[in-house]
């Protein structure tokens, strides 16, 4: 038998060309050196609780009753839970039928969406339709599901931010079609110019390539932006006018480190401008339980919006939904709850305000202290993380160690950051993960180690940068740029 | 619209004209005319047998078309003339999504929220009380109870922070308490809440390796296990893998659970049928195997995998051991990769038939990693615990190089990880209490009641299809559904055809009608051209099943004495 089936070159083009950075030769090698018994921080994922942050209470009690229905029936049970964390149980298994151990309806539990179109009122001054909301295991299902609606070959092409969430390349290639990338303007704060935008798709369509849709990603990953409503105004004319899908990527909305600019949704700035935009502006816009101040990766929780697809697109989406069955359904009771957490008045409030507010002004505090410790480095330029979870410094290589990288088989930024793994134990991307303008070298950071290990986090990779500098610069003056 | 007929005319003629070789019109004089002579012919037929189509098949489009006036705009004054414009329309949305199809929950399905919805309304509105859900395998939407040691662990390691409590021991049994510790134990930083690693936990994946080594008697490997939010996404996974384009092929049961044929069309591949021969218990012949390959191969197809469903759905027999041996070696001498969909393992009614799973028939053959690449498919919904709204589940991926083991897990890495619960639920269905645990005896009786019961109710149901006029069915040995084949009378099949529609889907939609029972065409899931079927879960709970087999019996009658030729 000479070739089998999945040997190497046998496997589907798409598969081999697909790039995830986030868990790729960094997290792999800092793995490694954990398991040689090294100490490493792991800042690569956004993932609050595998690095100390505790889930907040109320959702776990109520999590934990829906698991284990029996127990509402325990004269006991008080002893252990509050009153309303198990009423609220007892509410969120009224909707189902057969518990967390059926599948739903494959849009999700309806009592649930029609709770997130609630909060989604509430938060945006306009109704929303439960019909139009799916649930999904984690946002980025729900992006999958999107883009394969849309993504018919490789003449296909989606705008995506550059830096942008690797979950976009990877899914474009995996699906055969064409990421068209638009570049964030690094010393305008990342901001997102609009004639670099029509740049972009002149240029896509001058290759033949048919622009459908456009990513943005607010608050910025990995570049902790906020976007701002005029800019948002732009995004959405330029779709209307280009006639694209804007695809709203709002996972990070409720982590805000400044108030100048506080989030505002796709959706709310696309209804604020009226007929005959907001009647016609296909938008879908995703959520998350992952993010936020609850964090809960774990979970695979997650919603998206769909503002003004046809029915019967509405539909086709509904039947590849209906193949996986139906989203987990304790991560549909989780996005429940982050919908609807506890109200004044509850007895589970005091707690839930306490836990949440402890969450987000400790990550306003570790943003600034990180924002701060690269700028005080040499070499090193950072914008503030006005959002989201991350922070991304442009690192200005000198031109030694661009050569030693290259000497050495690797992408330049790659070199550097296994040089901070190998010194220092922190585990971060390298930004040519995400995507940078070419000779600009950037590495991604999250923001989640603990409050009290960021400033040693910081002083030991000052100390590392000082001597990679020392090692590789000229001392005729700074590297170009 | 002028461009959308444009692009769909073109469509069809490349899709015609790419087809056309293997849609099985050509004469075989040397085959006497049997049911199994006519295998290449359409599997979904969902239209009348005098316009055969197939999957494949330019017809089926139209047919499709003309069947499902939601989906597909009728005239330019419909709704969708709103959107003409815009970027995603039914027009310009990849036609891979259009093509794909899952029948599990279609139309009948839909109607049936409907008539749910009007006996809220109005309770007399029907003639029944309630919709009874025999479409898909979805226990405790059924009233299952869950397994309580497994819920006591997951309520646990969801709440972790009541573990130490002394009031958590009145509530909790001690080794549900003790477990919930292992499992934190094997979770870095006891985060439940955290992404883990793309494979799942490392400590759950031992636990499972170590249960599969038990089940078996050869050893599993961790780094083999690949945890995933119920194995449909597995499956996507593979078929992602292998098919490049819609020359590649993938062996499929006909009938088969539809995940297969919505899952290859949606990445874009050819769905190659083997039909399994419902005069022998849904038998699996290695000679039709052979034939299917050698058709496909001369279409040019290039066939990369077998898909077998063992415990069969929608057909529910268990293999034997000895055809499970010839099923490797075929594999092994093709260079097949062998997908082994063995979620209902634990479901097997049947005291002359065992449970034998793929991995442990190529290991007693001596067959290793280097000689069979096989992938097995496990999930936390079926079995006795039937836990299909977790989504928890695995695939044991043996016998592929390490780069093709990093190449699925860059994948699986895209998704980050599956869900916690139901990893952790994965590594409890495969090891759960032991004797002399706290929870054995509680936990055996619970598992032996469900499972007596499901055997039962498959009895009762399949008696009484059988006792129908122009109605067989095959034995339930395994899995949760019976697959009836019902002879429909011309005048049905000529009522069906005036009403546009699959004459099994006509008797479906009536007896849904007429009962409140919800049962899945046999067209959904493929069967021999001009037989019809239907699928039914023995799902109900057994006060019910009485009920459903007197109102069955009565609509049949009707039906019969409305259509009888």
């Amino acid at each position: 038998m000479s070739s089998k089936p999945l040997d190497y070159e046998n496997l589907n083009k798409n598969v081999k060309e697909c790039q995830y950075a986030v868990r790729g030769e960094l997290y792999l090698r800092a793995s490694e050196l954990q398991k040689e018994g090294k100490k490493i921080i792991f800042t690569n994922v956004g993932n609050p609780h595998a690095l100390g942050q505790k889930p907040l209470t109320f959702p776990r009690q109520v999590i934990a009753l829906c698991q284990a229905p029996f127990l509402l029936d325990d004269p006991n049970v008080g002893l252990v839970f509050p009153a309303d964390a198990i009423a609220r149980a007892k509410h969120f298994l009224s909707m189902t039928s057969g518990g967390l151990g059926a599948y739903s309806d494959s849009r999700g539990i309806p009592g649930v969406r029609k709770e997130v179109a609630e909060f989604i009122e509430r938060r945006d001054g306009y109704p929303s339709d439960p019909e139009l909301i799916y649930l999904t295991d984690g946002a980025s299902k729900g992006v999958m599901q999107i883009l394969n609606a849309i993504i018919r070959g490789e003449g296909d092409g989606v705008l995506v931010p550059v830096p942008q969430y690797p979950l976009y390349s990877a899914t474009i290639s995996l699906l055969g079609g064409t990421l068209v990338p638009y570049y964030l303007e690094e010393t305008a704060n990342w901001g997102l110019d609009v004639n670099n935008l029509r740049q972009s798709v002149a240029q896509a369509r001058y290759k033949g390539i048919t622009v459908r849709a456009m990513a943005i990603i607010n608050p910025g990953n990995p570049t902790g932006q906020c976007l701002s409503e005029a800019n948002l105004k732009d995004v959405v004319k330029f779709c209307y006018q280009e006639n694209l899908v804007l695809l709203g990527d709002e996972v990070y909305q409720q982590n805000i480190y400044q108030d100048e600019r506080p989030f505002i949704s796709a959706r709310k700035v696309l209804m604020d401008m009226g007929p005959p935009i907001n009647k016609e502006l296909q938008l879908v816009s995703f959520h998350t339980v992952s993010k936020g101040y609850w964090g809960e990766c774990g979970q695979r929780g997650g919603y998206f919006e769909m503002t003004n697809i046809p029915p019967k697109s509405v539909e086709e989406i509904y039947k590849v939904a209906s193949i996986a069955l139906s989203p987990n359904v304790p991560g549909q009771i989780f996005m429940g709850l982050m919908v609807n957490p506890p109200k004044p008045g509850d007895i589970s409030y005091e707690r839930y305000v306490r836990e949440s507010k402890a969450v987000l002004e400790s990550l306003r505090k570790r943003a600034h202290i990180m924002t701060d410790g690269f700028n005080s480095c040499r070499n090193v330029v950072c914008n503030f993380t006005e959002g989201a979870m991350y922070s991304f410094p442009q690192i200005r290589l000198p031109p030694k160690a661009i050569e030693a990288a290259k000497k050495a088989g690797k992408v330049p930024d790659v070199f550097y950051c296994l040089k901070l793994l190998e010194a220092t134990g922190i585990s971060t991307v390298p930004g040519s993960g995400f995507g940078q303008k070419e000779g600009v070298f950037h590495l991604r950071t999250t923001i989640l180690p603990a409050e009290e290990d960021m400033p040693a986090i910081m002083a030991s990779f000052k100390k590392f940068n000082d001597e990679f500098m020392e090692q590789y610069e000229d001392h005729k003056g700074y590297s170009r740029m | 619209m002028r461009r959308f007929v444009a692009d769909k005319t073109r469509n069809l003629v490349r899709r015609a004209s790419t087809c056309s070789p293997t849609c099985p019109v050509s004469p075989r004089p040397h085959h006497p005319p049997s049911l199994l002579s006519q295998p290449t012919s359409p599997p979904f037929s969902s239209s009348s047998p005098s316009h055969p189509s197939s999957i494949t098949s330019p017809l089926r489009f139209l047919t499709a078309a003309a069947l499902h006036p939601l989906s597909f705009p009728a005239s330019p004054n419909s709704m969708a003339s709103n959107y003409s414009t815009t970027p995603v329309t039914l027009q310009s949305v990849n036609p891979k999504v259009l093509k794909c199809e899952y029948a599990v929950r279609g139309e009948i399905v839909t109607l049936a929220q409907k008539l749910e919805q009007d006996l809220k309304q109005n309770p007399d509105s029907h003639p029944f009380d309630e919709i009874i859900y025999c479409n898909i395998g979805n226990p405790q939407s059924l009233g299952q109870q869950p397994i309580t040691f497994f819920r006591e662990v997951l309520a646990l390691c969801d709440h972790p922070a009541i573990l130490d409590r002394s009031e958590t021991q009145g509530l909790f049994s001690a080794d549900a308490i003790e477990r919930a510790f292992q499992i934190l134990d094997q979770i870095p930083g006891r985060a439940t809440g955290a992404y883990s690693h793309s494979q799942g936990i490392k400590g759950l994946r031992e636990t499972i390796a170590a249960g599969i080594a038990e089940r078996d008697g050869f050893p599993a490997d961790p780094n083999d296990i690949f945890l995933t939010d119920g194995a449909s996404p597995a499956v996507h996974m593979m078929m992602q893998l292998l098919i490049r384009s819609e020359k590649d092929g993938i062996l499929c049961p006909i009938p088969q659970y539809p995940l297969y044929s919505a899952s290859i069309a949606l990445h874009g591949g050819t769905l190659v049928p083997y039909y399994l021969d419902e005069a022998t218990g849904w038998g699996l012949e290695i000679s039709e195997l052979k034939k299917q390959l050698e058709t496909a191969k001369s279409n040019g197809v290039c066939v990369r995998a077998l898909v077998v469903i063992n415990p069969g759905n929608p057909t529910g027999q268990v293999l034997a051991e000895d055809n499970q041996c010839e099923i490797v070696e075929f594999c092994k001498n093709e260079g097949l990769v062998l997908l082994a969909d063995e979620v209902y393992q634990e479901n097997i009614y049947v005291p002359d038939k065992q449970f034998h799973s793929f991995k442990k028939v190529s290991r007693s053959m001596g067959y290793g990693e280097k000689n069979i690449s096989l992938v097995s498919f496990q999930s936390v919904s079926k079995g006795y615990y039937g836990e299909c709204g977790k989504r928890g589940g695995y695939m044991e991926v043996t016998g592929f190089s390490p780069e093709i083991r990093e190449q699925i897990y860059k994948v699986a890495s895209v998704n980050l990880c599956s869900n916690i619960s139901g990893q952790i639920l994965a590594s409890l269905v495969m090891n759960p209490p032991k004797v002399g645990d706290e929870s054995y005896e509680s936990y055996t009786g619970e598992k032996d009641g469900i499972l007596s019961s499901l055997a039962k109710r498959a009895k009762t149901l399949e008696d009484a299809l059988n006792s129908l006029e122009g109605v067989t069915c095959n034995r339930a040995e395994g899995a949760m559904y019976l697959f009836p084949r019902i002879d429909l009378p011309h005048k049905a099949i000529k009522a069906a055809e005036a009403a546009k529609t699959a004459p099994d889907a006509f008797y479906a939609r009536r007896l849904l009608d007429a009962t409140g029972v919800v049962v899945v065409p046999g067209s959904g899931f493929g069967q021999v051209p001009g037989t019809w079927h239907f699928r039914c879960t023995i799902l109900p709970q057994e006060d019910k099943i009485p009920a459903i087999v007197s109102r069955l019996t009565e609509f049949h009658k009707k039906f019969m004495d409305e259509f009888r030729d």
